[in-house]
């Protein structure tokens, strides 16, 4: 059975097709350099000049190719040639070394997980909260956390307002505890918030003076008191004291963390449009042992 | 009536566009620099700001050098060569006429098409459908007046610069047909504005991406390199006073050159969902390619044999030369870059910048400007450029532009592609990708600076130019001697 790697050419006239080209081009490579190979010039003679001669004075010496360039050919298609008899390249044959860029890609990854594997052997089985007072460990994390990690989350895992939460503060939004956290990466995280759900503008303004009352933060008492009823719409999720449900990725709103900015303008928006966010999962791509240092290191950063 | 006189008209037209295209599309180059260092300095502009981002001035940067100061300089070159050397008037004024307003048309739309972010998103093949036909139409009336010239000829044999030209017709024709199929949203009913100038194209997946790829690698090899190549067969011999070094040696490498740049262009996509078998027949003839690419160089310079003393007095032979060692550099780095093992390393990094670049600004642009500075006097009637002092300042600011350019992109590049690589002995990555792109800032500082010397070279070079035409008169008369058979 032979793998085509791109499956529309699947008849065998194909292979016949690509190796034929190739191997005529390296032929005609050949024939049309030795066509043009001649004697090198004795000693004091001089180039012939060729005859014709256009738009007056342009004229053509015709001195034998420089022979280091000529080697220099002869050398390459000889190279060319040796290279397509290892490697796969002729259509569907596949080289005497048998190599494949596939085969190529898992010894070099094969390699640099069994080196991995070595650094975590001693961490195997302990719990998070050991390996996160690991200095070994808590560099080998940080390293982690810089390359897949940074990209949303920021260098300093700070987050970026409005878009990535900040994960060194002590507010999580999912949790957390070790195993939230752990979960959090390696299933990744969805959250919706609806809009619209307190009217229009002006009474989602009013909502939004509310639930700076409820967090105990500077507000307008009027626009609260009139926010108040209205709440109700956002209670089944946030909680009638607006500490929200972690376990269940419905956001406490009476803390310090605010995803999206804490001013009546920003929380406005929120409730007139709604938010939606998400973390994709890293199960798949890091496996666990990876993940288990992340949450180390995440643990480590957040101020409890 | 047999014309005794050669069209000089259009070839007037192309040169002086060379100089206004090249300033233009250089300038956009210098924009997008400093935006890679400074990348919200455009937003001031408010509502403008959309159209001067980066990914739309990119494609506008490489269309505006490649096709349009590049392109007019093959127009006026090839236009030139193929009347002096075939002692013919070009086989049609009308058609000669069309394709230089169709040209300017084309470029126009360009620039007005891409900063509006239509685009087919092909690299190198930007420009959606419409202006696409456009460009087949003008390029089958070059054809025709090119190739038709030739037919007409006076002289017997077909002199070289011509096979190199021809080879370049030909072959852009083919790879624009076929990479550009397209299918138009139109067909599938979508009226609105924007929609009716958008496409898909013709392919799908990897084998889209090797037909892009065939495409823009040999834009590489027969707009940029093949082209030039036929620049270079005439101006050079013409402004040293010698013969062409060796006949056989154009002979091996033309048609060596055109055969194996055909398979070239899987490189651009080594490690990559293409097949194994394409990336290594990439590989292969690439690196055979280097062979065929140095004939050229190797005939050019020794061209010069004899002569050698010319070079230091004339700064036209200079800005040839000079082009002969930049290609001679770029075609040994682009067979080694083509290598699976040192590709690893370079691809995706900024060393691909520099690798264009010392082929872009050092030969291209080097061996236009150099043949610019031989035609426009005797195009307008004088002597010689009206300062030849000016064309020497020219020169040294875009040879040191282009090392500045080059050597800044080349760190830059290896360190990026060595940052990439690095892992720790636990299998982490040693740098985040921010790293990377943070430890860039210097080699973007010294890039602008290379790149603003080169681009202010031109401006002299637009000075030199004016004062020359202002001194000199259109000529229109240029006897066609009678031809010499041997």
């Amino acid at each position: 059975m032979i793998e085509y790697a791109v499956p529309d050419f699947v008849s065998d006239f194909w292979h016949y097709y690509i190796a034929g080209l190739a191997i005529l081009g390296i032929l005609f490579s050949l024939w049309i350099l030795k066509s043009q190979t001649t004697a090198k010039l004795a000693q004091g003679e001089k180039a012939e000049l060729l005859h014709h001669a256009w738009d007056g004075d342009l004229q053509e010496l015709n001195n034998p190719l420089p022979r280091w360039w000529m080697w220099l050919f002869y050398g390459l298609i000889a190279f060319g040639a040796l290279y397509l008899v290892l490697y796969p390249g002729l259509g569907k044959f596949n080289g005497v070394w048998n190599w494949s860029s596939g085969g190529a890609w898992k010894a070099e990854k094969d390699a640099v997980d069994a080196e991995f594997n070595k650094v975590f052997e001693p961490f195997k089985g302990k719990d998070l909260a050991t390996i996160a007072a690991d200095p070994t460990a808590n560099a080998m994390g940080k390293r982690l956390y810089l390359t897949y990690c940074s990209q949303c989350h920021g260098s300093d895992a700070t987050g970026a307002a409005g878009k990535f939460p900040d994960l060194t503060d002590k507010h999580w939004l999912f949790g957390g505890s070790p195993e939230a956290i752990k979960a959090s990466i390696s299933g990744g995280r969805q959250a919706e918030m609806p809009g619209g759900l307190a009217g229009d503008e002006q009474g989602a303004k009013e909502v939004a003076h509310y639930v700076l009352a409820l967090g105990g933060k500077p507000h307008d008492a009027a626009m609260a008191a009139a926010g108040k009823g209205k709440y109700a719409a956002c209670a089944g999720c946030h909680g009638d004291d607006g500490k929200g449900m972690p376990d269940a990725s419905f956001p406490n709103i009476v803390d310090d963390a605010w995803l999206y900015g804490s001013s009546v303008a920003a929380i406005t928006e929120t409730i007139v449009k709604g938010r939606v966010g998400g973390m994709p999962a890293q199960q798949a791509a890091l496996g666990d042992d990876k993940i288990t240092l992340l949450t180390a290191y995440l643990m480590s950063l957040s101020k409890k | 009536m047999e014309a005794t006189t050669y069209n000089y008209k259009v070839v007037r037209q192309f040169t002086v566009m060379t100089v206004v295209w090249g300033i233009v599309g250089m300038l956009v180059g210098v924009l997008i620099a400093a935006q890679l260092i400074w990348p919200t300095f455009t937003e001031a502009l408010g509502p403008l700001a959309p159209y001067l981002s980066y990914g739309r001035l990119r494609p506008l940067h490489t269309n505006a050098v490649i096709f349009a100061f590049g392109g007019c300089g093959l127009f006026a070159a090839s236009l030139y060569v193929v009347q002096r050397t075939c002692q013919t008037r070009l086989l049609s004024d009308g058609l000669a006429a069309f394709v230089f307003w169709g040209w300017q048309l084309v470029i126009v739309l360009a620039a007005v098409s891409l900063p509006l972010g239509l685009t087919s998103g092909k690299e190198y093949a930007e420009l959606e459908w419409p202006i696409d036909l456009l460009i087949t139409v003008i390029w089958v009336a070059y054809a025709v007046l090119y190739l038709g010239t030739i037919m007409i000829r006076k002289t017997q044999h077909i002199y070289v610069a011509n096979w190199f030209f021809g080879a370049y017709i030909i072959t852009i024709a083919l790879l624009h047909l076929v990479n550009s199929a397209e299918l138009p949203w139109i067909l599938g009913g979508d009226t609105t504005l924007m929609g009716m100038f958008r496409s898909y194209s013709a392919y799908a997946g990897v084998q889209d991406a090797m037909v892009q790829w065939w495409y823009g690698h040999n834009a590489v090899g027969f707009f940029l390199t093949t082209a030039f190549l036929g620049m270079m067969y005439y101006f050079v011999p013409k402004q040293a006073g010698r013969p062409i070094y060796s006949y056989r040696l154009s002979i091996v490498h033309f048609w060596a050159l055109n055969f194996i740049y055909m398979w070239a262009g899987p490189h651009h996509l080594l490690y990559t969902a293409l097949p194994d078998w394409a990336q290594s027949l990439g590989m292969v003839f690439s690196l055979m390619l280097l062979a065929p690419s140095w004939g050229g160089m190797m005939n050019g310079i020794m061209t010069l044999s004899g002569v050698w003393h010319k070079l230091r007095t004339d700064p036209i032979l200079k800005f040839l030369i000079v082009a002969l060692s930049f290609y001679g550099m770029s075609t040994f780095e682009g067979p080694m870059m083509s290598v699976k093992t040192v590709n690893a390393l370079s691809h995706y990094t900024e060393w691909n910048i520099a690798h264009v670049h010392s082929g872009a600004l050092g030969w291209v642009a080097m061996i236009t400007i150099g043949s610019m500075y031989y035609l426009i006097p005797r195009l307008f009637g004088r002597e010689e450029m009206y300062s030849t002092r000016l064309i020497n300042v020219h020169f040294w600011w875009s040879t040191i532009g282009v090392v500045l350019y080059i050597a800044a992109m080349w760190i830059a590049g290896v360190a990026q592609g060595l940052m990439w690589r690095a892992t720790n002995d636990d299998g982490t990555l040693t740098y985040s990708f921010a790293q990377s792109v943070s430890a860039m800032y210097p080699f973007y500082y010294v890039r602008l600076i290379g790149g603003t010397m080169f681009f202010a070279g031109m401006l002299l070079m637009a000075y030199n130019m004016w004062k020359t035409i202002a001194a000199g008169k259109a000529v229109n008369d240029a006897r066609i001697p009678e031809a010499v058979h041997a």
